[in-house]
């Protein structure tokens, strides 16, 4: 019981605690489309250019955020234009832009006195170190993030699983995709804090990773994400506390936990249940075979 | 044939399109009326699939023009349906065949608002015209191909379209499911709905359309299927590939 209630007794680890809650829902939710839609490498390349706003606004003395959301917004919209003229492999181009933005951040960062120091608190986050104003940024953003999402759940769907459709049904489906590479580039922003440029990528990913094992419902799912990804950030940053590590890579681990035990454990996707159904000469659930068909009318 | 209006279902002038490296569409004309089936042919590469996803609006016409009902198809919410190829689905995306098939009623449900108790009826209704009643629940994997098939075609009725646009729907699909294909096909037209099919299956399209597109890039032949679908044409489409069945008429 000590083990859960001594570290509350810090300031610095109930904010900590609520601020890691916050993230943990804004990203499990904006996840689970970053993992239905492929959007991981798009992602990890919005963690990487919006380093250098980052990084202007630390050396100008102002919040990460400002400079973050100006660069996250613009890498957003270029990406998203990018990837409508297909004359440039798509791919190549961002990996360059992505490199290029970070290199420059690292440079700009590099002409300031404590380079190291505050290089390792802007790449792996600094949870410890939020203070009130920054949770209450946090959740004003996030709940602006999640509106938003939630009011275009069917939409984002629709063209998160067929975007031919939606498009014919008379959707304005680019503007939308912009709209949901802007709220993933917001994600990561306010994410950045908790667990740095290097490893949001998993806060964003594994949890709905862990979760689509889990069931076949869209909605079980983003609520299942949501649940891991509070959990991951919740169990690691105790687990920070109290084995004296870093919170941001901790809280990463205890994610990447929760999707083992989920890819060997899971009921019908896990790896244990595939291998049970082969040894009891079952068929694996989701392989219909074509002279098993069942007529129906 | 169904009653023809004086403005076409479909109009097509002098169409290019290209999409990435693939094919570019030359010089496509075509004028369609309401309520017929038409059958797209032509070798792979031939561009049928790129004309139906300009058709969809999802690839920009580099000249030309395309007008459903009158109306060009950027300017306004178009009815368009679209039956993608099997290899276009992703077939592990976590949804229910009812969650599917009530896609088709997002647009007239609008935005902000969720599908309601009509919605899910008709939903019911469409599943159970095309022979998947009770099977609603079921995650889309676990469907036979020519299930998946079905699950997107109920999608398409309950989105009240005004062309239906279909991608080679017949790719590895037993005779019982192409059956209960051209059935919903027939009742499509019958509603006054144009249906668009991209098709291998030449035999088919003899018995199964009432025009045919042949395409190979360019327009090889428009018209009636009666007097558009001759050797002389499938051969002009086809080159040397395809044995022509001379005495087809």
């Amino acid at each position: 019981m000590n083990w859960i209630v001594e570290p509350l007794q810090y300031p610095f680890m109930q904010r900590a605690l609520i601020e890691v809650a916050i993230i943990g829902a804004l990203c499990g939710l904006i996840g689970s489309f970053v993992v239905l839609r492929g959007l991981a490498f798009i992602g990890d390349a919005l963690a990487h250019a919006v380093f250098p706003g980052v990084v202007l606004s630390y050396v100008a003395g102002r919040s990460i955020l400002i400079g973050a959301f100006i660069f996250g917004s613009l890498t957003a919209i270029g990406i998203g234009f990018l990837s409508r003229s297909r004359r440039v492999s798509e791919d190549s181009a961002i990996g360059v832009i992505f490199a290029a933005f970070f290199a420059l951040g690292v440079v700009i960062l590099s002409r300031q006195g404590g380079f190291r120091q505050d290089l390792g608190s802007l790449l792996f986050g600094n949870i410890l170190g939020v203070s009130t104003a920054d949770v209450w940024a946090t959740l004003i953003v996030s709940l602006i993030v999640a509106l938003i999402t939630l009011a275009l759940l069917k939409e984002f769907t629709l063209i998160a699983f067929d975007a031919t459709m939606a498009r014919a049904a008379g959707y304005p489906v680019f503007a939308l995709d912009i709209l949901l590479l802007l709220l993933v580039s917001a994600t990561i922003v306010v994410s950045l804090q908790t667990v740095g440029n290097i490893l949001i990528l998993a806060l964003v990913v594994t949890p709905p990773a862990a979760a689509r094992l889990l069931t076949d419902r869209l909605s079980v799912m983003i609520v299942t994400s949501v649940g891991i990804a509070i959990g991951s950030g919740i169990v690691g940053l105790y687990i920070s506390f109290h084995a004296a590590t870093a919170a941001g890579a901790t809280i990463v681990l205890t994610a990447t936990t929760a999707f083992l035990i989920c890819l060997v454990f899971a009921p019908n996707h896990g790896l244990l249940a595939g291998y049970l159904a082969r040894r009891s000469g079952r068929h694996h659930a989701h392989h219909f075979h074509a002279n098993e068909e069942v007529r129906v009318d | 044939m169904t009653s023809i209006e004086t403005t076409p279902a479909l109009e097509i002038r002098n169409l290019s399109a290209s999409y990435g490296a693939n094919t570019a569409l030359i010089g496509i004309e075509a004028s369609i009326p309401r309520g017929v089936v038409v059958g797209l042919v032509g070798p792979n590469g031939s561009g049928k699939s790129t004309l139906l996803k300009t058709i969809a609006g999802v690839i920009r016409p580099d000249r030309g023009s395309i007008r459903v009902a009158g109306q060009p198809i950027r300017t306004r919410a178009t009815r368009v349906a679209f039956v993608p190829q099997r290899e276009e689905v992703n077939w592990d995306f976590p949804v229910t065949a009812r969650d599917v098939v009530l896609m088709g009623r997002y647009r007239a449900v609008g935005w902000l608002r969720w599908p309601g108790r009509e919605d899910r009826r008709r939903a019911e209704e469409a599943l159970a015209r095309l022979g998947l009643e009770g099977m609603g629940n079921r995650h889309i994997s676990q469907f036979s191909g020519g299930q998946q098939q079905r699950v997107f075609l109920a999608r398409a009725m309950v989105q009240e379209p005004e062309i239906v646009l279909l991608d080679e729907p017949f790719t590895g699909i037993d005779i019982h499911n192409r059956e209960v294909f051209h059935e919903a096909i027939q009742e499509f037209a019958r509603a006054g709905i144009t249906v668009l099919i991209a098709t291998h299956d030449l035999a088919e399209v003899q018995s199964t359309t009432d025009y045919v597109m042949c395409l190979n890039r360019r327009m090889v032949a428009f018209g009636p299927t009666a007097t558009t679908y001759t050797p002389e044409n499938l051969r002009a489409t086809f080159g040397g590939q395809v044995a022509v069945f001379e005495n087809a008429s």
